[in-house]
């Protein structure tokens, strides 16, 4: 449904960062989006839902199209209205809001708006600890659940295509699980496609169909994620397995210097 | 204690008129950051027009503010997109700026329009006071103050309840997060332009209908600084009651002070209380607090 094709993204009129980047997304599968810090996860998102202007950045080349329309140079709110959701990196939510404000804001370019409160239910089916924080303001909220705040959000907007920025960012190892697996079951009952960025390489495969690894600023190596699983190299730098079991940052890092993906 | 309550009483109504002209300040504030200078000249305006309206082209009353709400909006929507859209993205000090600009341009122009006589509002209210209890309030107060409150509860259900005032609350939270929402943030930030005119335009017409149309109606626009830094730039609740305490305080000074010193403190006392507030609460009453980029 959704296709990147060879787009530059250039911040400022002068810093280049992503060089001729590539991907697709087909209807109703979860894409994953791996790669370290600063290659162009976030730019990539950015770039699709339209964020990329309000950052001072700026698509240059190659073209962005959604069910065969070019939607590059849309605007955010045109894009919401096409079927695609950003939740951005870092969770963003109101804070001075409450949580049930946060999930109307969610909603903003629907126009069925009765069934609101139908909808609203359906983020609580997800996420029941939201239903009993309701009318708390969203900057009280613990980093686990602004993030499933942030994940509601995108739930009440009703996208076709959800995109998840990090949304394992800076919470605890056994909620992040939990996160990942509502995020696959919201794929599953609403039929939506997900393409999330993460850094946890482990907790995205494990629930996507499909993953690219992304280097500054390019994409270096699609495939299904039970190939990316078995691929040598994906279990050392981003599983963070080897044959003697987890080897320790300074040898990963040296080893990839050295790694050259294409 | 009669003139104590009679100086309460107009306290109360001047400076509910106080709260909602600070309302559309704040509002200015919350989106985009930045000080709206001009801010007394849009209450100055809509007096002007609403009176004219009135007097030059015999319209009546009801109809005259119909017509100074629907202008003074697109006034607002006018310098959005004229003066504050082109510099979406340039430093607050340019936003400050332009409003000054904004302000001396309007200044000027509505002097060579209506000149620098006091012109007096038509009777419109009736001129019978009403007694509550020995207090003796004459029907244009009693009339302010019930318009104001209309439109402070119609705000404060609108921002709480309606989508649009959510997405506002919105963007004053998190400009880029609301844009992923969906949220247009050019209709909001024009909407809130819009808003703080009409609101001003409101404030004009009371104050002229109670003190007569001038110059310096528009020194209302400082005024009402004290108001919000008093509340807490970004707080909606703390424009109001910063309103309703400058307008007391300063009804106060007014009344028991200025006689005793000849006049002039009544104008300054809302200067004085602020620096003591300020003293106490940095942020003001009801400020969320943070580096202020002003
Ligand atoms: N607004 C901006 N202006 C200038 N440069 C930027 C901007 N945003 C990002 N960059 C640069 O673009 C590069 C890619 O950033 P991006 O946020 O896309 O990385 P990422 O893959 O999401 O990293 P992370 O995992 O740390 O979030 C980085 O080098 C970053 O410094
Ligand atoms: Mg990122």
């Amino acid at each position: 449904m959704l296709h990147i094709n060879n787009i530059e993204v250039v911040y400022s009129k002068m810093i280049l960062v992503l060089k001729g980047m590539s991907l697709e997304v087909p209807e109703g599968k979860i894409v994953a989006l791996l790669g370290s810090n600063g290659a162009g996860k976030s730019t990539t998102l950015k770039s699709i839902s339209g964020l990329l202007a309000g950052d001072g950045g700026e698509l240059t080349k190659g073209s962005i199209t959604y069910h065969g329309e070019e939607i590059s140079g849309f605007s955010p709110d045109q894009i919401v209205q096409k079927g695609i959701f950003q939740s951005m990196e870092g969770r963003r939510v109101f804070k001075h809001l409450t949580v049930e404000e946060n999930l109307i804001a969610g909603a903003h370019t629907r126009k069925d708006r009765n069934h609101l409160k139908h909808d609203m239910e359906r983020v609580y089916h997800y996420f029941p600890k939201l239903k009993t924080l309701r009318s708390r303001h969203a900057g009280l909220l613990s980093g686990g659940e602004q993030q499933m705040l942030a994940i509601g959000r995108g739930i009440m907007a009703k996208p076709k295509l959800l995109l998840l920025d990090e949304p394992s960012l800076g919470i605890a190892p056994l909620l992040v699980k939990e996160i990942f697996q509502n995020i696959k079951q919201i794929n599953k009952e609403e039929g939506t496609s997900i393409l999330v960025v993460e850094q946890n390489a482990n907790v995205a495969l494990s629930i996507a169909d499909y993953g690219y690894i992304v280097e500054d600023g390019r994409s270096v190596l699609e495939a299904p994620v039970s190939e990316l699983m078995e691929n040598k190299e994906v279990q050392e730098h981003y599983l963070g397995m080897s044959d003697e079991g987890r080897k320790n940052y300074r040898e990963v890092k040296s080893y990839r210097k050295k790694k050259r993906w294409v | 204690m009669t003139f104590f309550i009679q100086m309460l009483v107009s306290g109360i109504v001047v400076g509910s008129i106080y709260a909602l002209v600070a309302l559309g300040f704040v509002l200015i504030y919350k989106a985009s950051d930045a000080l709206n200078l001009a801010n007394g000249e849009f209450v100055l305006i809509g007096s002007y027009v609403c009176l004219t309206l009135i007097t030059v082209l015999k319209l009546p009353f009801l109809l005259a503010i119909l017509i100074t709400l629907v202008f003074s909006a697109l006034l607002g929507l006018m310098v959005e997109k004229m003066v504050l859209r082109p510099l979406l993205n340039a430093p607050t000090i340019s936003v400050i700026m332009a409003t000054i600009g904004l302000g001396n341009l309007l200044a000027g122009l509505t002097h060579v329009v209506w000149g620098h006589q006091t012109r007096m509002y038509p009777q419109i209210f009736p001129d019978t006071p009403v007694t509550f209890g020995g207090v003796i309030i004459t029907p244009v107060y009693l009339w302010s103050f019930v318009i104001v409150m209309s439109l402070l509860i119609a705000f404060t259900v609108f921002f709480k309840f309606s989508k649009m005032g959510i997405a506002m609350r919105a963007v004053a939270d998190d400009l880029q997060a609301a844009a992923s929402m969906g949220i247009s943030v050019k209709k909001v930030f024009a909407i809130t332009w819009a808003i703080a005119c009409v609101v001003a335009a409101v404030g004009g017409v009371l104050l002229g209908n109670i003190n007569g149309v001038n110059a310096t109606m528009s020194v209302i626009g400082l005024t009402v600084l004290p108001v919000v830094i008093l509340g807490g730039l970004d707080s909606i609740a703390g424009a109001i009651v910063g309103g309703f305490i400058i307008g007391i305080a300063q009804s106060m000074a007014g009344g028991y002070l200025d006689p005793m010193v000849g006049g002039g403190l009544k104008d300054v006392f809302p200067f004085i209380i602020v620096i003591l507030i300020l003293m106490i609460k940095p942020y003001g009453l009801f400020g969320k607090g943070g580096v202020e980029r002003v």
